[in-house]
């Protein structure tokens, strides 16, 4: 039988790898959008691993909400990512450091 | 025995498509990764019998949130050769976190903790059981009002998407009341002093 | 009863507000004529109470009219206590008082202050009065500070002269040195009594004679001593006793009329009489009645000797009212409380009229206060020369005048005492009688006999001062002459302050001796021209007439003589140099050290300026960290990441 840590072993195996993966891209800011959205499938599976193995549904309803805010959240971050491209065409995390102290 | 072998069989491609999401060179190819990660997961929620978020995942993420990352990626002209710079330099770095990481999470929920004698496989859904209408029944009336807060959110993230990328149309030529009556005097007359010259 | 205490009271208070507040409006006549009667209801309703307390044997009224604030289960009143002793402080206070409002009528003709000194004064003696009639110890404070306030702005009333604030602000701030004793002993009474009225208070300390405090550790010291002696500091400031004496000749920087009425007659005897109200309490404290004595004693002579060597005809008389509080708080230090009262009600008379005198002398040489420029004015301002001598020989205690009978007493009781320090004090009353003699009969020799050194200006402007002037001297004239020999038989001696003054045992003992030797007034005087006072007197004044009329070039040659005395009286035993160098200079020391280490370097260096530099410093090395670079930021997000969850793995495995 597949029990509750099969899964949470999954999820934190695609945690790492997103983890890895906003190291490794540090520069592209869209694959690094790509890992965020990674990660929060990982928490998604979690969430659902446990509403399952648990019998709550509660759990489900959370992964609608983290699913509805992830939408929005990619949506305005291409936004941005469409503005910050034509202003300054280009998407390397390096030329961004306005915000430098 | 079917199960475990599904089971193995997404989780192996959930694992190999989210390696390729971050390592592969073009942005394209590591964003069609990303859909198979996202339909082999929701065969993983299938199995936990989240029908619902299953479908749910695929509709919304595959068929419209990827589609939209691709659209970007085509859209955008991107130099990649300038984006990949250091990738091998932070690999080592990268692997060495992911496997403490990995180490550690697991001394947390690995078997010991949540293995099957920890927590017990729930018994079978009944078979008149949908998922959908429990959601929906929990969505409704007990979180309704997050529910509606999720609403917002969307409709807060539609206006600003469009408003961020709304560049306005350039070629038309339209009257701006709002400027028109904030002109001064000075702004379309001057007046200036000058030798009264013979005609 | 109640309401009359009332009245005497409010009537002061309500003149010196119409005076003070309404003084443009009712103008300068309007402002003497509404204090004065003031004053005069006041004094006249003093008969009334003293006839109905003294002469007619009423019981004495102690009643609270008001509760100021109740706290912590003390409650603050506003109440009185008419007793003897009471009614003849009353007496005093509104009669002397009276006689120098009419006074100041001529005195501050042309001053442009005129209301307001009304109104000052009339303030005075409601405060005064307050003091004097309190039923308890927050009132007597009131009183107290009121009456210490009002000394300070008559002293600095001429407010344009530095001299005069220099004086008023060293009248002060000496004064809340005793103040601050006086309240540190009221706080005794306070938490070991825990009542503040008299009546409870004095009640209870007998109960309290045995029981001792710790103020140093393994120094036991009995409490009654530690209080008393505490009390006794605020006398010494207020009646100006060594070495809290110094603002009392200073003070005669405030016009002529407040030297007679404040620093001499009523203010300055305030010590006096709370130390006499005190009695229950003194009585039980053998070391502070010696303190009190030896104090006393100290005063008297040394500040008589300084009275020889002034020039400035107030200061003459300044020096004089100091010797004279000696006397009285040598009497509070041999317990013999009556007599030393006496001696206050008869020098408020004789010492008020030398003042007035002195006043109107310095009127009659246009404000020239220096006796060497005076001289033979005996001729011109005759009324001024007789009631000056009067005032002197009861200052100098010639038989038959007020002074003799209170001085005498003083001098037969310390005499037969047994105190500790008796022996002393005694040897310092005799010879201070002598010293007394001199200065007083210098003043007058100087002044009114002898050539006419005056510029000729003046000369010619010579004149008897005006009515206004002169009846409050007579009027002070006659009970310097016959207060004494009226008053020595009951007052000392006859149960005339009743239940006010406690006496122990052992000096109602003295008392009762001195009673016996005592055969009346008459007999008294005839007894006291035998005695050594009455010789050492007759030897002052030969040896001023001697001196400054006969041999006017002896003072020259004795002072040549003994340069280095006089160098030390000339500066005033030095106490104004030590005050200057020691509190003024080590507190402006001690503030700059403060200033320098606490402000500049504590609080500006390291408090306001430290704790910027800190945030700024803190601030320059976060700067570092903020790159603006997106990876650095999730980088760091990681690492807490990791962090927290180092710790799940740690309780996990723990």
């Amino acid at each position: 039988m597949i029990s509750l840590a099969h899964y949470l072993i999954v999820g934190a195996a695609l945690f790492c790898l997103s983890v890895a993966g906003i190291f490794i891209n540090r520069k592209n800011v869209i694959v690094l959008l790509m890992c965020i959205e990674l990660m929060l499938l990982a928490v998604n599976l979690n969430f659902i691993a446990f509403s399952h193995f648990n019998q709550d549904v509660a759990g489900q309803v959370f992964v609608f909400f983290i699913l509805t805010v992830a939408a929005a959240e990619s949506a305005i971050g291409l936004a941005i990512l469409v503005v910050l491209f034509r202003n300054r065409s280009s998407i390397n995390v390096e030329d961004i450091g306005t915000m430098r102290g | 025995m079917l199960q475990q072998i599904l089971f193995y069989l997404f989780s192996a491609l959930v694992v190999a498509a989210g390696a390729m999401v971050i390592t592969i060179r073009n942005p394209v190819y590591a964003a069609l990764s990303l859909v198979v990660a996202f339909f082999a997961s929701a065969g993983l929620w299938m199995m936990l019998e989240a029908e619902f978020l299953a479908i749910a995942l695929v509709l919304v993420y595959v068929g419209a949130v990827m589609v939209l990352f691709l659209f970007v990626v085509m859209m955008l002209d991107i130099n990649i050769a300038v984006l990949r710079e250091g990738f091998a330099r932070y690999v080592p770095i990268a692997v060495v976190f992911a496997v403490l990481m990995m180490v550690s999470i697991t001394l947390v929920v690995g078997p010991k903790h949540f293995g099957l004698d920890q927590v017990a496989a729930p018994v079978a859904a009944a078979a008149d059981y949908n998922n959908t209408r429990a959601l929906g029944r929990a969505l409704f009336s007990q979180y309704v009002i997050p529910f509606e807060a999720a609403a917002v959110v969307l409709l807060v993230a539609i206006i600003a998407a469009i408003a961020l990328t709304l560049r306005g149309t350039r070629q038309t030529k339209a009257p701006k009341p709002e400027l028109q009556v904030q002109v001064q005097r000075n702004d379309r007359l001057r007046i200036i002093k000058m030798e009264a010259e013979k005609p | 009863m109640k309401e009359l205490c009332l009245y005497i009271v409010l009537a002061p208070l309500a003149g010196a507000i119409l005076a003070g507040l309404l003084g443009h409006v009712i103008g300068r006549a309007g402002a003497h004529w509404a204090t004065i009667a003031g004053v005069g209801a006041s004094f006249l309703l003093s008969c009334v109470a003293f006839q109905r307390i003294v002469l007619g044997g009423e019981a004495p009224l102690n009643e609270n009219l008001y509760v100021w604030l109740s706290t912590g289960g003390v409650d603050f009143h506003v109440g009185f206590l008419i007793d003897q002793l009471t009614c003849t402080m009353m007496l005093v206070v509104t009669f002397v008082s009276w006689m120098v409002h009419i006074y100041t009528v001529g005195y501050m003709h042309d001053d442009p202050g005129y209301q307001r000194f009304f109104s000052y004064i009339s303030l005075f003696t409601f405060s005064m009065l307050m003091l004097v009639m309190s039923n308890n110890f927050m009132q007597l404070f009131f009183g107290w500070e009121a009456v210490g306030l009002v000394s300070y702005l008559l002293i600095g009333f001429w407010f344009k002269r530095d001299s005069a604030i220099y004086a008023n602000l060293k009248a002060f701030l000496v004064n809340r040195v005793g103040d601050f004793g006086f309240l540190l002993g009221i706080a005794a009474v306070l938490m070991y009594c825990g009542s503040l009225d008299y009546a409870e208070v004095f009640a209870k300390a007998p109960s309290l004679a045995e029981t001792t405090i710790t103020l140093i550790e393994g120094h036991p010291v009995s409490l009654m001593t530690v209080t008393c002696l505490l009390l006794f500091v605020g006398a010494m400031g207020k009646s100006a006793q060594v070495p809290l004496h110094v603002w009392l000749p200073d003070s005669m920087e405030g016009p002529t009329p407040i030297s007679a009425l404040i620093h001499a007659a009523t203010m300055v005897t305030a010590g006096i009489f709370m130390v006499a109200r005190m009695s229950p309490l003194f009585e039980l404290s053998q070391t502070a009645l010696s303190a009190v004595l030896v104090i006393g004693s100290i005063t008297a002579f040394f500040m008589g000797l300084l009275g020889l060597v002034q020039n400035d005809i107030k200061r003459v008389v300044a020096y004089s009212t100091l010797s004279q509080l000696g006397y009285m708080t040598i009497a509070l230090g041999v317990s013999a409380y009556s007599t030393a009262i006496f001696h206050l009600m008869t020098h408020a008379f004789f010492k008020a009229l030398l003042f007035l005198a002195a006043g109107s002398v310095i009127m009659g040489m246009h404000h020239e206060q220096d006796m060497r420029h005076m001289g033979g004015l005996r001729k011109h301002m005759p009324i001024t020369w007789i009631t000056c001598l009067i005032g002197s020989l009861a200052l100098i205690g010639f038989p038959g005048t007020a002074g003799f009978f209170s001085k005498d007493m003083i001098i037969d009781a310390v005499k037969i005492s047994t105190v500790p320090g008796a022996g002393i004090a005694y040897a310092a009353a005799l010879t201070g009688v002598f010293v007394t003699a001199l200065y007083s009969f210098r003043l007058v020799f100087m002044v009114f006999h002898g050539k006419e050194r005056m510029d000729h200006h003046t000369q010619e402007h010579l004149h008897e001062s005006p009515a206004v002037v002169t009846v409050p001297l007579i009027a002070l004239a006659i009970p310097s002459l016959m207060i004494g020999a009226v008053g020595i038989s009951p007052m000392v001696f006859g149960d005339y302050f009743g239940s006010s003054i406690v006496l122990n045992h052992e000096h109602a003992e003295l008392m009762e001796r001195l009673h016996e030797e005592f055969h009346g007034a008459g007999e008294f005087t005839l007894h006291g021209l035998m005695q050594p006072p009455f010789w050492l007197a007759m030897a002052g004044v030969f040896t001023a007439w001697f001196c400054y009329l006969k041999q006017p070039s002896i003072p020259g040659k004795v002072a040549a003589a003994l340069a280095p005395v006089k160098r030390v009286l000339d500066s005033r035993y030095g106490f104004d140099a030590f005050n200057e160098w020691f509190f003024a200079g080590g507190a402006r020391g001690t503030g700059g050290l403060l200033w320098r280490v606490g402000d500049v370097g504590l609080i500006d260096g390291l408090l306001v300026n430290g704790s910027a530099r800190l945030v700024g410093w803190w601030a320059q090395v976060m700067r570092g960290l903020q790159s603006g670079y997106l990876y650095h930021y999730a980088f760091a997000m990681i690492l807490g990441l990791l962090a927290l969850l180092a710790v799940f793995v740690h309780k996990v495995l723990a």
